[in-house]
């Protein structure tokens, strides 16, 4: 596990160096506010309601779509690393494991989930 | 205290942190050049001659940006989501500076070897998307949402072809640590009358082009650059940082842009495998190799004009992911084939 420990005092380096230019920075910098300043950026005009909308549903279809095929993706890592022990056995049953999915894939295409209109 | 600094855990530790702080300056310095010479390659493909005015040739030009930058003023808008707003751009910079850890940069400077170097890296690079859409919901602004939500949309699809087209070299090299990979790629291969190299990028070129195309959107650079598109969503995701904050979304892009590369380099080209040098300077090989390919990246951005979302997508899914499917099926098919000859 100690191989792992690079990477944890990684991560801590790099959060501690964005944090400490944040806020060096934000110490420096003038703040000064008023309720137009605040308000959110819509190329100068008054703000029209709020960004707490809906928004098309696609977006979370195209997410569900993604867990679906990383999971895909996430068995087929084991298999390449043991690959030339699994020998024939382990490409038939890829083949197999694959062409299910692809199966899967061509529903998706028929129900045309992957047009934007 | 001298049996603490003698204990293993304590040596990695140190070695870890030295080595990291290290990578953290020479990155900075990098990124610092990288948009010094973005702009020059831009000025010059344009016919103009690029910044030219702060010290001599425009180089001190990256300084007074940053300078310029440090000292502006902060802006927060009002109905903000202050948490995630300040969090965002944390994780915009974190992973790829993270998972620059597990990169091989020569024989001698391997921060860590650990065995599932390429999962550490594609785990990064998906936190990375946690950024754009965090930054684009908290801010509070209907531009900065949709810009979010494309470069979320964008990312994830995306991110299932680079994942698939990395199993091909998997399949070849046997091991996923990324150091056993750049082993796998020494010596020569032979080609007719020619030894080429035995990179992955001759025998995996499908996997290569495909890993490339999806570096380019992961990174959110032209001609994948929709969750900035400013000519229809004034900045994107970002429209509503100022002074540093927005400058750590410049540096991850960056540093994504840097990290990224670094694996191609790692994965498809050789690592730092190449003639002639001595073994203590092959380092050099892996940043000429490196740069090489960023040089690529800003040809690219200044060549070719942004995608439409409708057709970014619809390559995604329905050209990128079918063919890199393939492809790990034929380089299986084949690596089997050539295994029982």
């Amino acid at each position: 596990m100690t191989a792992y420990l690079p990477i944890l005092i990684a991560l801590l380096v790099a959060v501690g160096f964005v944090v400490v230019v944040m806020v060096a920075s934000s110490l420096v910098v003038p703040m000064r506010r008023n309720a137009i300043k605040n308000s959110p950026y819509e190329c100068g005009i008054e703000p029209v309601g709020g960004a707490r909308q809906r928004f098309p549903v696609k977006f979370y279809l195209v997410a569900v779509l993604f867990i679906l095929f990383d999971i895909e993706a996430v068995f087929l890592y084991p298999w390449a690393v043991s690959f030339r022990q699994l020998g024939l056995v382990g490409l038939i049953e890829m083949v197999l494991f694959i062409v299910i999915l692809f199966v899967g894939y061509l529903y998706l295409l028929k129900k045309r989930a992957l047009e934007w209109e | 205290m001298i049996a603490f600094f003698q204990d293993p855990t304590v040596q990695i530790a140190f070695w870890g942190l030295v080595k990291i702080v290290v990578i953290l300056f020479v990155m900075l310095g990098i990124v610092a050049y990288l948009t010094f010479f973005e702009r020059k390659i831009a000025g010059h493909i344009q016919s103009r001659p690029g910044p030219n005015l702060v010290g001599p040739w425009g180089l001190f030009q990256p300084f007074a940006d940053i300078l310029k930058l440090f000292l502006k003023e902060e802006f927060i808008p009002a109905r903000a989501n202050k948490i995630l707003f300040h969090i965002a751009p944390i994780l915009a910079v974190t992973p790829a500076l993270t998972s620059f850890a597990v990169v091989p940069i020569g024989p001698n400077f391997i921060v860590t070897d650990v065995n599932v170097g390429l999962l550490v890296f594609l785990a990064m690079s998906s936190l990375g998307v946690y950024a754009l859409a965090l930054a684009g919901w908290s801010s509070n602004n209907k531009y900065a949402l949709l810009g979010g939500l494309r470069s979320a949309a964008q990312m994830i699809s995306y991110e299932l072809a680079l994942g698939l087209s990395t199993i091909g070299v998997i399949l070849l090299a046997g091991s996923l640590s990324l150091v056993d990979i750049v082993h796998a790629q020494s010596g020569t291969l032979p080609f007719g009358p020619l030894a080429l190299p035995r990179w992955f990028v001759f025998t995996q070129p499908v996997a290569f082009v495909i890993f490339l195309i999806c570096a380019f959107a992961e990174t959110n650079r032209a001609p994948f650059d929709l969750p900035e598109g400013e000519s229809e969503l004034v900045g994107g995701f970002h429209t509503e940082y100022s002074s540093m904050k927005w400058a750590m979304f410049f540096l991850g892009e960056y540093m994504n842009m840097l990290t990224i590369s670094s694996i191609t380099v790692t994965l498809f080209l050789g690592g730092w495998n190449g003639p002639w040098l001595p073994e203590s300077l092959q380092f050099l090989w892996f940043f000429g190799k490196l740069f090489a390919l960023i040089f690529l990246f800003m040809w690219v951005r200044w060549t070719f004009p942004r995608l439409r979302y409708d057709q970014l997508m619809a390559f995604g899914w329905k050209v990128l992911l079918p063919i890199a499917l393939l492809n790990v099926l034929a380089t299986g098919a084949a690596v089997y084939w050539v295994g029982n000859r």
